[in-house]
């Protein structure tokens, strides 16, 4: 086992993203991801890579575009409300088959909202938040040192797509300190990046376009996006069970939520309601089997998110109506606590015996 | 290892080291094989407005990082003992500064200890290492962390900088634990 390091879940993103081999790095600032721009200010440049803080989300964006059609491992990280300017890039870059990955460290909205944690982003980060109709791979840490993991995976996962990956935190696990290990992993094999536009030497020129006139070509183009959105939901999905195995309730929650979530499953334990927690780790493509299962075995789900209610959906659409799905939510950067959790359960067992 | 799990909210004054304090713990859990959360208050306060962050210290896998009612409150002024003290657990453990505070503490079913930690700290020629006296009469009570880990965290914030000021912060939290060992 390495080294631990007490740090920062921004910092820890930053250092991660180095160490999965991203030189490249063009964002705007916004709280509470700062630290991980501040970080990778220093730090890039001592590894030979570059950091430019631009004029604008946008212009971040399509600096993003410009590296990752050249070839290079490159990041952007933002908040909420710099997230939605980005959302047009993100969608030429779907559109391109380009590679990156972008961090969005939630915080409360609508509009500029405030800068406490939140998960309503969920439906924006899922359900492609730009116009046309692509997916990001979407992956949501619930430590710090899941942070750190996860952040090495996004970079290899865009790669072997051709496809951005979204990083899904929010406001707490980005200004959270725990102790991390980075660890040290064996290189994965990937596709080479015959695509790029890096000097076309020797070989035929390369076109990185996400237009397409032609309807019947464009059509094309969707469906072989199409199949690479299949090709994710076959092969990428994760998810975490905790103590389902038992289980006569279920929690359903990611991110921070799922972590508070386990404390409340311990306290209702404690107090004999057998409670469990199955946790989506990516939530695009999301775990939709893993709930079908679960719904054959529990007559009640509890969904909790730091937003009105958006992951429920795809909950529900996993269970396809074979146990009832209940919610508990809190928003604007309020937190859910253990207590109220254990409130909620406690409510849907009695009224299930009554 | 000896089953652990202990929280605790420290909170004051933006300046008076209530973070940095948590750090130290958080970084002490740390060396003794522990797992660990700091988190803090990063809401749009006012400079020299409230701080608080909370540290959670356990041999097992960390749940919640955000805590309701904690196991131990350190406090450093007026306005956290009000925000804080009635949420603390039934039987907790509450620091409270009593040079800068001016009321007693109003649970009778907690443990509340004095420190005070302003007079202690100038009078060992550093006022800013009152939290170091409040840190060290926590450990002396709660013992969640040596005080060695505790030095050994505090050498690696202070960096070489800063290193001037280790000798007073050290002398402040041996007072501390001195303090809480009464």
């Amino acid at each position: 086992m390495g080294e631990k390091v007490l740090i920062t879940g921004n910092e820890a993103i930053g250092e991660a993203a180095i160490k999965a081999g991203c030189r490249f790095f063009f964002g705007y600032p916004i709280t509470p991801q700062n630290k991980i721009p501040e970080y990778l200010s220093y730090r890039l440049p001592q590894v030979g890579g570059c950091f430019i803080q631009a004029e604008s989300e946008i212009a971040a964006i399509y600096m993003v575009f410009g590296a990752a059609g050249a070839g290079a491992r490159v990041m952007t990280s933002s908040s909420s409300p710099g997230i939605s300017l980005k959302q047009e890039g993100i969608s030429y870059i779907a559109g391109a088959e380009l590679p990156c990955v972008i961090v969005n460290v939630m915080r409360g909205g609508p509009g500029l909202g405030g800068i406490l944690p939140s998960q309503a982003d969920y439906f924006q980060a899922t359900k492609g938040g730009g116009h046309g109709g692509y997916h990001m791979l979407v992956l949501a840490p619930s430590t710090v040192q899941e942070s750190v993991d996860l952040m090495t995976d996004a970079f290899d996962l865009a790669d072997k797509y051709r496809n951005p990956v979204m990083v899904l935190a929010d406001g707490y696990i980005g200004q959270m300190m725990e102790p991390v290990e980075f660890k040290e992993r064996p290189q994965k094999v990937l596709p080479t990046k015959n695509w790029a536009i890096a000097g076309a030497k020797n070989r035929p020129r390369n076109l990185i376009r996400s237009l397409y006139l032609d309807p019947e070509e464009l059509e094309q183009h969707n469906l072989k996006l199409h199949r690479k959105y299949l090709e994710m939901a076959k092969n990428e999905v994760r998810v975490e069970t905790y103590l389902t195995e038992d289980a006569e309730i279920i929690i359903a929650a990611y991110g921070t939520v799922a972590r508070i979530a386990k404390t409340a499953i311990k306290m209702l334990r404690e107090r004999g309601i057998k409670a469990g927690l199955v946790r989506p780790i990516t939530v695009y493509p999301f775990p939709y089997e893993t709930f079908a299962k679960i719904s054959e075995k529990v007559d009640n789900i509890l969904v909790v998110e730091m937003s009105l209610g958006q992951m429920i959906e795809d909950v529900k659409l996993g269970v396809c109506g074979k146990a009832k799905v209940h919610f508990y939510g809190r928003t604007g950067g309020m937190v859910p606590t253990y207590d109220e959790i254990v409130t909620q359960i406690e409510k849907i067992v009695k009224e299930e015996v009554a | 290892m000896k089953s652990l799990y202990e929280n605790v909210i420290v909170a004051g004054f933006g300046g008076q080291g209530v973070l940095f304090i948590g750090r130290l713990l958080a970084y002490a859990a740390m060396k003794e094989g522990r797992n660990v959360t700091w988190i803090p208050s990063y809401g749009p306060e006012m400079r020299g407005g409230t701080a608080n962050c909370t540290v959670v210290i356990s041999n097992e896998v960390i749940g919640s990082p955000v805590i309701t009612s904690p196991n131990a409150l350190i406090v450093m002024n007026n306005p956290s003992l009000d925000t804080f003290e009635p949420r603390l657990k039934t039987g907790g453990l509450l620091i409270m500064n009593s040079s800068l505070i001016t009321r007693e503490a109003k649970r009778n079913d907690v443990r509340v200890i004095k420190v005070p930690a302003n007079k202690t700290a100038s009078e060992l020629g550093n006022d800013r290492a009152a939290n170091m006296v409040m840190l060290g009469a926590y450990i002396a009570h709660k013992k969640v962390v040596t005080k060695e880990n505790i030095l050994e965290a505090l050498k690696k914030y202070l960096g070489e900088k800063k290193m001037a000021l280790f000798e007073t912060n050290k002398a402040a939290l041996e007072k501390g634990i001195e303090i809480g060992s009464l």
